[in-house]
């Protein structure tokens, strides 16, 4: 029992670690500029972990991409601006929301091409089933199941 | 029969797709995490950084106008870095390419002491702690490697260590021309 408490507490401890990892102390002047700034580093690729914003990455990449757009967010460079810097330096990839241009369309209207693939082959798959069905049911075999019902039901009336 | 055969097809083509991109992978010709610089065909970006070894003079990128050089990004935290230094060295010494290098977020004592063991292949080190001239030229990892022609404008860039295969494919072409020329 003890070594499980001791385990939780070491656990609690490293966890304490790794969030006090990432606090850094900005002074922006207003709202605006720390709204700003939080945006950028939201949508913004850490280059090292590739599967993280600069805000949620810890490498030191991101650190130093994490400063650079303080410094200039302090300079009030608006954030078409900073975006507009970093991806001079690091390409389109270093945005998690990629721009629309030529080279992007298919991924911007990808999924909504295959939701229409999806729907199409929806509908024609419900219609086919719906046809298919009609013609299983023929005329012969509605009276065959009619007499049967008429047979029971004179079972239990007698 | 068709119903079967067409998730057998379509099976096989994504196999053989896998199969040839870790292909590619294992030889070292495709990179997933590679971002492909933004530098080429553009003029080096300047920066103005303290020698490492004699914090008194300044290396600047134009400083090596005229000339075809390298500007190699390494740290002493970098393994890869450690790995292609012997080449560099041999580069710089048998070869006479000139290299400058940025020393990248990296402890001046401890930079220094890895270019006293392993010798200096670098005519010049930018010290750069803070990372301002490495996040201008779009640096991501250690050890990168740009080539600037005479006219100052990057031509070729490589992420990882140079190797003798890296260096033929990549930039031996640039100093042939440029010593047939001279």
């Amino acid at each position: 029992m003890t070594s499980v408490k001791s385990m939780f507490f070491v656990a609690a401890l490293l966890l304490a670690v790794s969030a006090s990892a990432r606090v850094e102390v900005h002074n922006f002047e207003g709202p605006e500029q720390e709204a700003r700034y939080n945006k950028l580093i939201a949508e913004l690729r850490c280059l090292v972990c590739q599967n993280q914003n600069l805000a949620d990455s810890n490498a030191e990449l991101a650190v130093d991409l994490r400063r650079k757009t303080y410094e200039m967010v302090k300079q009030d460079k608006s954030e078409g601006e900073i975006v507009d810097y970093m991806v001079d330096r690091y390409g389109e990839f270093v945005l998690y929301r990629p721009r629309l241009t030529n080279s992007t369309l298919l991924l911007w209207a990808g999924p909504f091409i295959i939701l229409v693939i999806g729907i199409s082959l929806l509908i024609r798959t419900v219609r086919r089933r719906r046809a298919g069905q009609d013609n299983n049911i023929d005329d012969a075999s509605i009276r065959n199941a009619a007499a049967l019902l008429d047979t029971d039901r004179d079972k239990r009336n007698a | 029969m068709t119903r079967a055969v067409v998730p057998l097809v379509l099976f096989l083509a994504l196999a053989g797709l896998f199969w040839f991109v870790l292909g590619k992978m294992n030889e070292g010709e495709y990179n997933p995490r590679d971002v492909p610089t933004q530098f080429i065909g553009r003029s080096a970006p300047e920066f103005s950084l303290p020698d490492l070894l004699d914090p008194t003079q300044t290396v600047r990128p134009s400083d090596m106008a005229g000339k075809v050089w390298l500007l190699n990004v390494w740290g002493t935290w970098c393994p890869e870095c450690w790995k292609e230094h012997e080449y560099l060295v041999y580069l710089a010494r048998r070869e006479g390419v000139p290299i400058v290098g940025i020393n990248w977020r990296d402890d001046a004592a401890d930079a220094k002491a890895m270019i006293e063991r392993l010798g200096n292949p670098f005519l010049k080190i930018a010290f750069d702690p803070s990372s301002n001239a490495a996040i201008d030229w779009g640096v991501y990892g250690a050890p990168e490697t740009f080539l600037i022609d005479a006219g100052g404008v990057v031509r070729e860039k490589h992420t990882g260590a140079i190797t003798p295969q890296v260096w033929k494919e990549k930039f031996s072409r640039y100093f042939a021309a440029a010593r047939s020329a001279s």
